[in-house]
Formats: structure tokens, sequence, C-alpha cells
């Protein structure tokens, strides 16, 4: 039974914002089919009524006094853009930009 | 011909007697890089200049009377997913390169304060995901004790440097294995500390909730000197447990008199687990046994599931983490116009190796409509089993020992074309992670002229318990002396 078809990857690496070439797709495909296989493992496993880990310390959010501290300066946050303009980031242009969804 | 560095307690017992200095010891680091770096590529970026700059100013601390902790003067490497000011942080990709650190890493912040030289940051597997060293942009690192054999991985780098005496220490970090179990294949003593006890600040994040810095040493004793170093809370990680520095150096008694080792009954039955692998593991048990630990049969049930829910866990954290790489903020951007989409997609296309993009799209795909309860959510249930498993285990032992891989180094290439087959290697260390757990790896002996890891995990917080028995172990044997034929 195939659980992952090539359309659905495909898909999947479009919502990631991945463009796969056309052999990288179908051994995507392959690949993501045998470990898909591998943790169907899990369905059987009885968790009825077993509440989800999402992480093991049951740490409360720490609140802090809402003071200013020491910022990280524009000009070096930028510093490593790959095309900065002054203290901003720069991308194409959005609003003639093709709908998407 | 170079000589490798020893360990940390007899370079500063030569420190402190004044029969070298710090600057001697970076030099004698950086001879020992160039004679074995032509052989392994344990190393993305060296700092010369500025080691040796600060191994001058250690050497002052020290005439001065005035040196600043058991670290200083002490050469170290950084796996190249830890950050450091002014200093370049790739992670092995491509889509870092350029990137430069504005801050430190709290960790790095940490050993700078203590004195500690930093001589450069060390090659992995691209954002720590894999476990062969294999997926680095740069190409592999191979292991010492065979440069036809992985060193493990992620942190292959860190793993090799000490193996092969260029470093007495490295930071690593360990989402699944990644500090445990290139420890166990390249034969030195590797730590993943507590969830929580070693802040996540300028680690650059793979998967959140099982993320952590570790040491690498060639001993017990010095990876708690490193762990003590950098640990304690950091109000800057909110997940950083609001705990003060370790002291687990001051409990390394030597004694396991008293303690219970739990024998996991599990381990034999995995698949593909190498009788030589038991049978040394098997030996060293006994040896703690000889000290005076008891030893019981414990029983880990949901450990068969554990790859498969590491996986989906860490994948769907990945996915959601690698987000943040779209050719706008930092790092590579891809050229030619095009939409703001086609901008990101063409990007992470160029930027991301093969793993990666398979971790990023599997990741996307369990986290979207209509399969994250089939998926994600499943796996975080098997997660909660397989935590009251070890609790469970841990009522009746102090301590649960088990290999720390299935097999040997393997050679390089062996795995690299089968994903599932390279995940499946990871079978003994996951489980650590997905409960939050201390463990340590340490070398019990050479099988077929490869180091074997004993692997030893802990109740939460008690770091120092696992640390006491490796150290115990290493005061009574030697095949933490064991050095590769470099």
């Amino acid at each position: 039974m195939s659980r992952i078809s090539r359309a659905e990857v495909e898909r999947v690496a479009h919502l990631a914002r991945l463009r796969l070439e056309a052999a990288e797709a179908d051994a995507m495909t392959r690949q993501l089919e045998a470990i898909l296989g591998y943790v169907a493992q899990l369905e059987p496993v009885d968790t009825a009524g077993v509440p989800a880990t999402a992480h093991v310390m049951e740490l409360a959010t720490p609140l802090r006094d809402d003071v200013p501290g020491a910022l990280l300066p524009a000009e070096q946050a930028v510093a490593n853009a790959p095309a900065p303009r002054g203290t901003a980031f720069t991308v194409p242009r959005v609003l003639d930009d093709e709908a998407e969804g | 011909m170079s000589t490798p560095l020893p360990g940390l307690g007899e370079l500063r017992a030569r420190l402190d007697a004044g029969e070298v200095s710090a600057q001697e010891l970076t030099a004698q680091a950086f001879a020992r890089l160039d004679a074995v770096e032509p052989a392994l590529h344990a190393f993305l970026f060296t700092r010369r200049e500025a080691a040796l700059a600060e191994a001058v100013e250690s050497d002052a601390r020290r005439a001065r009377g005035e040196p600043r902790s058991a670290l200083d003067g002490i050469p170290l490497a950084l796996k190249d997913n830890i950050v450091q000011a002014g200093e370049p942080a790739t992670c092995a990709s491509r889509i870092l390169e350029g990137y430069v650190s504005p801050f430190d890493a709290t960790a790095v912040a940490r050993l700078r304060a203590a004195g500690a030289v930093i001589v450069g940051r060390t090659n992995l597997d691209e954002f720590a995901m894999g476990s062969s060293t294999e997926n680095s942009c740069r190409g592999p690192t191979r292991n010492p004790w065979d440069p036809e054999r992985s060193p493990g991985g992620s942190s292959g780098g860190s793993a090799a440097a000490v193996a092969a005496g260029v470093v007495p220490l490295a930071l690593g970090s360990d989402t699944g294995g990644s500090i445990r179990q290139p420890a166990a294949l390249c034969g030195v003593t590797g730590m993943k500390p507590t969830y929580g006890r070693v802040s996540r600040r300028g680690l650059v994040a793979f998967a959140s909730s099982l993320d952590q810095i570790g040491p690498f040493a060639r001993t017990a004793a010095d990876c708690a000197a490193l762990l003590d170093a950098i640990s304690g809370h950091d109000p800057r990680d909110s997940t950083s447990l609001p705990e003060p520095p370790l002291a687990t150096s001051r409990a390394l008694t030597g004694d396991v008199a008293g303690l219970t080792l739990g024998w996991l009954r599990e381990a034999e039955s995995v698949p593909g687990v190498a009788p030589g692998v038991l049978a040394h593991v098997r030996e060293a048990v006994a040896e703690l046994e000889r000290a005076g630990a008891k030893l019981r049969e414990v029983s880990l049930p949901h450990v068969p599931h554990a790859i498969a829910a590491y996986y989906l866990i860490a994948m769907a954290e990945a996915s959601s983490n690698l987000a943040r790489y779209d050719g706008v903020r930092y790092g590579r951007r891809a050229s030619g116009g095009g939409s703001l989409t086609e901008l990101y997609e063409r990007t992470r296309a160029e930027g991301f190796g093969a793993e990666v993009k398979r971790r990023v799209l599997l990741g996307t795909y369990v986290l979207s409509a209509g399969y994250y309860d089939a998926y994600y959510r499943k796996a975080q249930q098997v997660r909660t089993l397989l935590r009251r498993d070890f609790e469970a285990a841990f009522a009746g032992c102090d301590a649960i020992v088990l290999p720390t891989t299935p097999e040997t180094a393997f050679r390089l290439g062996e795995k690299s074309g089968d994903p599932l087959a390279m995940y499946l290697s990871d079978v003994f260390t996951v489980s650590a992670n997905l409960a939050g757990l201390p463990g340590v790896s340490l070398p019990c002996g050479l099988d077929a002229g490869l180091p074997v890891g004993l692997q030893i995990l802990g109740r939460p917080l008690e770091d120092a318990t696992v640390l006491r028995i490796a150290d115990a172990y290493q005061r009574r044997t030697d095949h933490h002396l064991a050095r590769p034929p470099l």
C-alpha cells in the first residue's frame, strides 16, 4: 500500500517552500514511503487516554518585568542579511505578486 | 611529529606547576591539528591568532596568581552549531555560508569567562541531522581509529578532535545521541546532560524539545569539569532549569557501592546488535559489580518504538525551526529574479542538503492537516509511555546500563544511501532525549580494533550520578587511555 504519492510530496514541498527537481521528488517519494512504513509500527500501540508529551520538564512560561534591556543594534541585526538596505531587510516586491495560498 | 594533548587533569597540573604555558599548549594543539587534520577533516574553522592572543592573556593571569578557573588556558573546540561572537557558524550547511554570529552562546560566554582558549569549530552533519558526519556540506570527518570509517555523528568533528588529541575538551550537541554515539565510535567520553541543564541560547535549533549541549573529553572527570562550567540557569532560555551551576566534580568519589544498576533486557533483542559490543558492555558492567554495584534486570517495553517516535517528533520540530532560513535575514540567497515565494523555494533548494530536505518534508507532512493526530500526536503519546517506562525502571535502580551503539564504527558510505538504516543506528541513544535524561558514553574496550561504548543513563537531574559511575569505572580500568594509531 502506498502511503504517500509523488503529488503529495510536491504539495508538501510547496508548503515547506522547497523546490524539488524531478529526480529529487522521485527519490524523496521512495524514501518518505519507507520512513512512513517504518513509523507505522506506532499505530497498534495502545495510547487511549495517554497524554501527549510536548516537553519533558513541566516549566511554566517565565515572566519578567517589562523593562527594556540591551538589544542588538539594528546595524548588527542586518549585518548578515544577503541584501540589506540601511537597517532594513529587502525582499522582492510582494504587492504585484501572484496570489499565493 | 606532533604529540597528542593529554587530558584536562594532567594539563592543569602542568600549567599550575609552571612546566608549560597556555601559549605552548595552544601551539601544541595547532601543531597536532596540522598533523592530523589532512587525515581527519575534524574542523571547519580555526582561530589561530585569536586563540594565541587569549593564551597570552591566560598566561598573564596565571603569572599574577589570578587564574579564573580550572579551564583557564585550556584549549577547547566548539561544534559549528554553537555560536561565538565574531566567528562563523555554518552548521555545515550551504545556507549559512558567510554567517558571522553577533553574539556568544551562553555556554560559550561562560567558557570564555572561565578563561578557556577556543581553537576552532568542528564538523557536523548539516544542522546536526545525521549519525555519521557525512551530511556535512564540507565533506565527512574520518574516524581516527580507521580513516575509512565514520566517526559517528552528528558531533563527529568534536569526537574526532578529542580522540586524536588535538584538544582535551570539546562541546557538542545531542538531540538523539549526537554526543554519545560519536563518543562511543571514537573511543572518548561524551555526556548529554539532563534537558535544561545547559542553556540552549546560541545553539542553532534543530529539535527544541530534545536538543542539549554537552561535553566531550578523555575522561568522565574532565567531562564533569566542563559540564560544571557551562551549566546553570539562563534567563534567556525559557526552557533552562531554574537551578544553580552544577558541581558534579565534587561528586566523583570513585565509589559505586550501594548503587543499583539496571541492565536493559531489551538491549539483547535489538536487531543488528553486534555480539562483540554486547560482550564488552557486559564485561564493563561486571567490573562495576566487582566495584560494589548491584545489578538487576530492567525492562523498558516501549524502547522498540523509540526510533519511530523520535524521528517523527524531531522532524516535526526541525521543519518548524528551519523555516527561518529564507534568504532574507541571514545566510545565502538564491540569485535571479522572481517572486518572494520563488526566492524562498530556490534559496532553500540550493542551501539545504538532501537529509535536511528529507526531514523538513517529512516534518511538514506529519504536522499538516489530516496527519497531525496519526503521526505527531501519536509519537508524543508514545513519548509519554516511554517516560513512564523509565519512571518504573528507576524505581528499582539508580542508573541503567546498556550499549551506546549496536555496532562499532561503520564504513563511510555504508549507510549513507539508506536513510532508514542510518536512523536505526540511534536505537540506544534516542530514548534519553525523549525522556530528558542525563546519559554518558565511555570507552569499554576495543572490538576488532574499534572502540565500544558503554552507556549509563540516570534519573532526570542526576547528572552527577552517571558521571560518578563512569568515573569509578575509569579509575578501575584503562580503556579510556587507549589512543588511536594516528
